[in-house]
């Protein structure tokens, strides 16, 4: 099964529907709980993260007996330094993404630990692509 | 102690959710900063928190948190109520401090997390 959403850059009002839409599709095909928990909480974290950088962005939700691969993909200003990114506490964030509870530099790591795989590559100045893959079954990670 | 008891330990007043005043809560979390709320793995805490916009509603939801004390007299708007009635959550306004709120509560037995 596959699902595409939208995301606008800069719409803080709706960070979150997407992650709100995918919960709800999980709990129809009834995958466990805390399975399809880590993965809305990564995706919410990506989702804010597209809202607060960048100026759009694709999520693209595949599913399949064993697993969930959500990508997405963003134009904006890219992350020139990957690994400084996935630091805990480091952050770019702006007043207005702090303003909203984000922005202290642990969406990344909040992501990495609510995914079983997880894949970022950034083109600075164009955009970043963001892979998370959760096994559905809780005892295939 | 209940949603009920809870409320009125800390002189909060229900915005929604009355129908929810029953149920049971144990553990409590206090926090403004939304990516360690969303850290916390268990469930059916009552979250306090300063931060009163709508992602601290989606950040809920998100975490199975179903009932939110707001501190410091923060006021909920037309556009939070909406989502959280919408995800049957208990929104509680409170005009006392983090620290105070969480301090009765824990006098009266609600549980930390950590």
């Amino acid at each position: 099964m596959q699902y595409r959403f939208k995301i606008a850059g800069g719409d803080f009002s709706n960070a979150g529907t997407v992650a709100s839409s995918v919960k709800k599709i999980l709990r129809q095909l009834n995958i466990d709980h805390g399975v399809s928990k880590r993965i809305v909480i990564a995706l919410y974290e990506a989702e804010v993260n597209v809202v607060a950088h960048a100026y759009s962005g694709i999520v693209e939700i595949d599913i399949d007996n064993e697993k969930l691969r959500v990508t997405i993909t963003d134009q904006g200003p890219g992350i020139p330094d990957i690994p400084k990114a996935m630091e805990e506490g480091f952050s770019t964030a702006s007043p207005q993404v702090r303003e909203m509870g984000f922005g202290a530099g642990m969406g990344l790591s909040n992501i990495k630990r609510n995914c079983d795989i997880l894949n970022i590559t950034s083109e600075p100045g164009a955009g970043t692509n963001v892979e998370m893959i959760t096994y559905l079954k809780p005892d295939a990670r | 102690m209940t949603i009920k008891e809870i409320a009125e330990k800390i002189n909060g007043r229900v915005i929604c959710g009355e129908e929810k005043l029953s149920e049971v809560i144990e553990f409590a979390f206090s926090s403004d900063l939304m990516s360690d709320v969303l850290k916390v793995d268990r469930e059916n805490i009552l979250l306090i928190t300063g931060l009163a916009n709508l992602q601290t509603i989606r950040t809920s939801e998100m975490s199975d948190i179903n009932c939110i004390v707001f501190a410091r007299n923060k006021k909920i708007n037309s556009e939070i109520l909406s989502l959280a009635e919408e995800n049957g959550m208990v929104l509680i306004e409170c005009p006392h401090s983090v620290f105070k709120i969480s301090g009765e509560l824990y006098n009266a037995g609600i549980n930390p997390l950590y």
